[in-house]
């Protein structure tokens, strides 16, 4: 079967800014997301996740090695993707209804028809009620339903997710995060979902990738989650099968994380 | 909630009271040094010829609208000033939008607008009149020229300031490069200007005026400049009057408008409402 999304030897080298150098950000990074996949990325703050991310999302083009996207190396855009951003991506010009409704404007759907289409996503997302409202006027959590939305009313059929969460509370985000895994167990899209919440990756996932810390990032390991769907992201945490994983991956990203608070520190 | 400010601390009220009497007795002081009460006859004709007699200027101002003389030459300058304004902002918009994303363009063409926005550009005018002659264009012109750079400045300033994560999300949402322009840059773009909007606004009167001033056959600039031309104090001073409460109306119309068009920025402390 061919993977959704593969990398294959990728690496990115960014221009140092004080002059001469290169920095190398990501190195020799290979593995694949399987159609259908949720698969969680977790590494050490600033180890390049969110270049990866960015690398899949065709937003930016490695230095070395290529994309591979249905087996397709990966040239502009993916366009089978959709994008949610870990800060405020939302047209703060536009109410609610109008961002979610961009995505099928750019695509020259008819008015009435997007926006009915638009309401339906509003409302999956909890969000009746809140159309005429500006991103301004909502709270953290409904700026994240409605990206939520926009993204997911474009049906892509693979979603990346750059830590989308982890500027919320912890009782809100994990709502969202019990909604995005309805959402997802619906009808099953690709995932890759960055973040360096150990435990959201591992309650979210069926597989999960540690990265090593800063510079020249690459996988370090990788662990299959063999927990039961569907699930409740607050209960699984108790389960005991969860604090053994937690302690397997944790033993692996800990001195990872440790390196890379040495580095913030410098 | 109340914002906490000097009117938490005086009433609306007694502010008001406060600011009439200022104006009362600048008024009041102006009258007693230009009439024969406190002053010897003679001082006070010295006076009233320079500074001119509150009560000759009000009577001007009445008669100005009683009798009607007023409203061409009013509409004259707004006409002035709106068709200023509207030029200079299209121009101002599309010169910013295009210089901002094009560097080389933006590159070659920096050191000109810099030099051109330093030059004071009133000085322009009298070879706008020579090009456009002394009826509307030349003030229009000169407008232009003032509006332009406020809003071109402001426009180059919003689409660099773009969000690049905003930027991103819609590339990812599937719009092309000129959907890009249009949804993204633009309304950013417009929104700068519409913050700018006092600003410019402004501007365009001033350059109506100065334009009517220096040269012209109607408008409030051009009462100013005939009176100044026979040594009407009153009348100019009446003018000024007419100007600066046109002025305040203008503002407050843009005010308006702004809170209209801007309705999607998140003011100072504003509480959600339920």
């Amino acid at each position: 079967m061919t993977a959704a999304l593969a990398f294959d030897h990728v690496s990115c080298a960014f221009a140092e800014r004080n002059g001469g150098g290169r920095y190398i950000a990501v190195k020799d990074t290979s593995f694949a997301v399987a159609p259908g996949e949720f698969v969680s990325v977790v590494g050490p703050t600033g180890c390049g996740k969110s270049t990866l991310l960015n690398v899949a999302a065709g937003l930016l083009a490695p230095s070395a090695g290529r994309v591979l996207v249905d087996g397709a190396p990966l040239a502009a855009i993916n366009s089978r993707a959709g994008y949610m951003f870990q800060s405020e991506a939302l047209m703060p010009w536009r109410s609610a209804l109008a961002n979610v409704i961009a995505g099928l404007e750019f695509r020259h759907m008819a008015r009435e028809e997007s926006a009915a289409r638009a309401r339906d996503w509003l409302r999956r997302v909890g969000l009746t009620g809140f159309e005429d409202r500006y991103p301004h006027q909502l709270s953290g959590g409904m700026r994240k339903r409605v990206a939520l939305a926009q993204t997911l009313i474009l049906d892509p059929q693979m979603l990346l997710m750059d830590e989308p969460f982890s500027a919320l509370d912890i009782q809100t985000r994990q709502l969202m995060e019990n909604e995005l895994l309805e959402l997802w167990s619906a009808d099953r899209k690709s995932v890759l979902f960055i973040t360096h919440d150990l435990e959201e990756a591992i309650a979210l996932s069926d597989r999960v990738i540690v990265l090593s810390a800063a510079p020249e990032t690459h996988p370090l390991g990788e662990f299959g989650i063999d927990l039961p769907r569907p699930r409740d992201v607050a209960e699984i945490r108790m389960s005991p099968r969860f604090v053994e994983l937690h302690e397997a991956i944790w033993r692996v990203l800990k001195s990872e994380v440790l390196k890379g608070y040495a580095q913030a520190k410098r | 909630m109340r914002k906490r400010s000097a009117d938490a601390r005086i009433s609306r009220g007694r502010l008001a009271l406060y600011q009439a009497l200022l104006v009362g007795t600048l008024f009041a002081f102006w009258y007693l040094m230009t009439e024969p009460i406190l002053i010897s006859e003679a001082s006070a004709k010295n006076t009233a010829f320079f500074f001119g007699r509150p009560l000759q200027v009000i009577k001007v101002v009445i008669e100005w609208f009683v009798g009607g003389k007023i409203y061409p030459h009013l509409a004259i300058t707004l006409w002035e000033t709106l068709l200023a304004f509207a030029i200079g902002s299209v121009l101002g918009l599309t010169i910013g939008l295009w210089l901002a994303l094009a560097p080389t363009a933006s590159a070659i063409a920096e050191p000109y607008i810099t030099a051109f926005n330093a030059m004071p550009r009133v000085i322009l005018a009298p070879i706008f009149a020579v090009w456009f002659g002394l009826g509307v264009l030349s003030k229009v012109a000169l407008g232009v020229t003032l509006v332009f750079f406020i809003v071109f400045f402001n426009v180059y300033q919003g689409v660099k300031e773009v969000s690049p994560v905003v930027l991103a999300n819609a590339r990812m949402l599937g719009a092309s490069k000129r959907q890009l322009l249009r949804y993204i840059y633009l309304p950013s773009a417009t929104s700068w200007v519409f913050s700018s909007l006092h600003t410019s606004v402004g501007m365009a009167f001033v350059g109506a005026v100065v334009g009517e001033y220096l040269g012209s056959a109607r408008g409030v600039g051009y009462l100013i400049l005939q009176a100044e031309g026979v040594f009407d104090i009153n009348t100019v001073i009446a003018g000024i009057l007419v100007l600066t409460l046109f002025a305040l109306l203008l503002d407050f119309a843009v005010t308006k408008i702004e809170a209209r068009l801007l309705v999607w920025r998140p003011k100072a402390a504003e509480a959600a409402e339920l």
